[in-house]
């Protein structure tokens, strides 16, 4: 009822919004590059620029550049991402079957994933294509996949996402935060702390370890559950499943309390990308590439992500070294898409699990339009998620497969393997060659963050151009900037952690490249403010 | 029942110094020695679930990887902490205390911190010569400190340093 009655305004929201832009809002193909005119500023002489660096949050480091000029409009806005590119160099010059253990060291919050990409890609180096996985296998590192979404997917909501949704992006800042949480909504807080906790017990059970687990092996697995570690899981899913339903009536309680600022902030309308089962439906371990528009039509589907060479292209830009994938069939100025979440959920026809199915009939009927394009709608499309998640593995622990122990194939060597499965921010390639002795002598990895990079710049834009331009700058309106950034989950592949290592830097540098002022926000959260020719 | 004391090791074995707090762990776990009463955990980093992983304890040593360590190690006694770090994907020892404090209503037990010096986190690095030397020095240290898992013998020890 909410919904609908805030439709009419959110649709004159829109209207503003585009009007404000100077675009017609019926025509979406303009409305895909509405801020492109932000990239790049026509001339850098006489404007200031802020950096946020880093983006807190995020996995990782991030940094956002605001030029401004004299009266504070934005005239250039720019996500850095400082992306690792070491991948090659790591993992070059080893032996494929270290690769599914060595990978996990890629990142510090989703190694499940990395670890699972690499082994399906090292099946295939062992002549076992998916479909011929033991069933018990498969089901195994389904499993595995299911507890680690959860888990990630938990830990972004309720501890990095919550505070902005509950507490407002403008609060206090002191109190938004998940202690904030825990302190003034402590059954929301507790869910999230449990939640994220079974999904890591999830990991455990079936790798046989909290972390570095060594479960998926080239053509299976290595371990089957045993009956007390099932039964152990047994425990707790039915109540993690009322939780994961309550999370989803939250946030949509939460976005359609506000519908169209919520449906407007951040939003792009972009074209969108990932795993779907042969049947349509939603899928987050094996399927085939689907590609939607942004009015909902197919642009490619069931494609064999073997053949991802021949679909996805990445673009170099002089100003960062993270690249910009885009389809190949539409070039890199139109190719560009989202993935993650939000794709998932708008790009399937359904979703398997009945409870989730409700809650993305539910979700799409929120909309005016056959895709959801609200980037803040990437909240309520991962708790979707994590209700199927918590489904799915109700369901394979009641499954005997998981606990048999035919756990490995093996077939003809082969030199080439690739492994795609949709990790918690969105599809993820891994590709590796090896020579005769086994060892891999080539490597390429498409994390989803480089996927989501345009889009992600794309909203900083949006946000720049609707709330920041033409006013003093304050920690609220440049969180605002982070609330768009933080929804995407950006995984910036840092795993790397030191101490006193990653403070939150603010600085107004202006023309001439001098800094004129400068807030550092320290790692233990003590503001410092000092102007740098004092 | 939770062994009474924890010691949790914080970095990623593949990243440079970053790897000083597990091999830390995995010499402590390997060595003649026996630890009765202690159980030894590791993570690439702590996070709001680990919060749990504190309950029941007596006593609970953090290490780390630190770039701004006084010395080739220091130690410091953890007070619960609203800072900034439960802001990212990664949170300080002192903040999980207060994240304990605020799930369970009780008073954390007493935490501390060992910081051992570091200055290389590159992906796919080994041990800086720096960081080798400061991980023989910490482990006897904390060797040390197991052998009198005792919050106010621990106490004395930091008053004595600070001294």
């Amino acid at each position: 009822m909410i919904c609908r009655l805030a439709k009419a305004e959110r649709r004159i929201q829109s209207a503003k919004a585009a009007t404000l832009a100077g675009i017609d809002s019926t025509n979406h193909s303009e409305i895909t590059l509405m801020y492109e005119q932000l990239e790049t500023a026509e001339s850098s002489d006489n404007l200031r620029r802020v950096a946020v660096d880093p983006v807190t949050r995020v996995e990782g480091h991030g940094k956002v550049t605001l030029l401004l000029d004299a009266d504070n409009h934005v005239r250039q806005a720019r996500l850095h991402i400082v992306e690792f590119r070491g991948f090659e160099r790591f993992i070059q010059g080893r032996p494929y079957w270290e690769l599914p253990v060595l990978v996990q060291r890629l990142c510090g919050i989703c190694p499940v994933s990395h670890h699972l990409a690499a082994a399906k890609a090292i099946d295939q180096l062992v002549g076992v294509d998916p479909e011929n996985l033991p069933p018990a296998a498969d089901k195994l590192r389904r499993l595995l996949h299911f507890g680690q979404v959860l888990q990630s997917h938990s830990l972004h909501f309720f501890n990095l996402a919550s505070p902005d949704l509950l507490f407002g992006f403008d609060s206090d800042v002191a109190k938004r935060n998940i202690i904030g949480i825990l302190q003034e909504y402590p059954d929301i807080g507790l869910q999230g702390v449990k939640m994220r906790k079974y999904g890591q017990e999830v990991i455990r059970m079936v790798s046989g370890k909290r972390i570095h687990g060594t479960c998926a092996i080239a053509g299976g697995m290595n371990k089957s559950l045993s009956r007390e570690e099932r039964d152990y899981l047994l425990e707790d899913i039915g109540q993690i499943l009322k939780w994961a339903e309550q999370a989803v009536a939250l946030i949509k309680k939460v976005h359609c309390s506000n519908l169209p600022y919520y449906d407007q902030f951040a939003t792009i309308r972009s074209h969108y990308l990932g795993l779907v089962k042969s049947s349509g439906a939603l899928e987050l371990y094996h399927g085939g590439i689907r590609a939607r528009d942004r009015q909902g039509g197919i642009i490619l589907d069931h494609q064999d992500y073997c053949r991802y060479n021949e679909i996805i292209h990445e673009q170099v830009k002089s100003w960062t070294y993270m690249k910009f994938p885009y389809l190949l069939s539409l070039g890199s100025e139109q190719g560009w898409y989202r993935v993650g979440p939000l794709a998932r959920v708008n790009i399937c026809d359904r979703i398997d699990t009945p409870k989730a199915e409700a809650a993305r009939q539910d979700f799409k009927a929120h909309g005016d339009e056959p895709m959801i394009h609200s980037t803040l709608a990437t909240h309520w499309a991962r708790l979707i998620e994590v209700l199927h998640c918590a489904e799915s593995i109700q369901g394979l622990l009641h499954d005997p497969d998981v606990l048999s122990q035919d756990l490995l194939l093996q077939g003809e060597k082969r030199c080439e393997g690739i492994g795609v499965i949709e990790a918690p921010r969105g599809t993820l390639f891994h590709h590796y060659q090896i020579d005769e002795n086994d060892i891999v002598t080539k490597a390429n990895l498409i994390v989803s963050t480089t996927s989501n990079n345009q889009a992600m710049n794309e909203s900083v834009r949006q946000v720049a151009a609707t709330y920041l331009d033409g006013r003093e700058l304050t920690e609220p309106l440049l969180n605002h900037l982070e609330v768009a950034i933080r929804a995407y989950d950006p995984c910036l592949s840092c795993a790397t952690h030191a101490l006193g290592k990653m403070p939150l830097q603010l600085e107004l540098v202006d023309a001439s490249g001098r800094v004129i002022d400068r807030l550092v926000r320290e790692s233990d959260g003590m503001l410092q403010r000092s102007l740098a020719d004092a | 029942m939770p062994e009474p004391v924890l010691v949790f090791a914080c970095g990623n074995p593949s990243r440079g110094d970053d790897a000083l707090a597990p091999m830390l762990l995995e010499q402590l776990q390997n060595s003649r020695a026996h630890w009765p009463g202690c159980e030894f955990l590791m993570d690439f980093q702590l996070q709001i679930e680990h919060a749990l992983d504190l309950q029941q304890r007596d006593l609970v040593l953090f290490v780390d990887a630190a770039m701004d360590c006084r010395g080739p190690f220091e130690l410091s006694l953890l007070a619960p902490a609203r800072d900034n770090s439960y802001t990212t994907h990664a949170m300080s020892p002192a903040a999980l205390l207060q994240v304990y404090r605020s799930i369970t209503r009780e008073t954390p037990p007493p935490g501390f911190l060992l910081k051992i010096g570091a200055e290389k986190f590159a992906l796919g690095d080994t041990l800086s010569s720096h960081a080798e030397r400061n991980l023989l020095q910490a482990g006897q240290f904390v060797e040390s400190l197991l052998k009198e898992p005792d919050a106010g013998v621990w106490r004395q020890r930091l008053a004595l340093i600070d001294a």
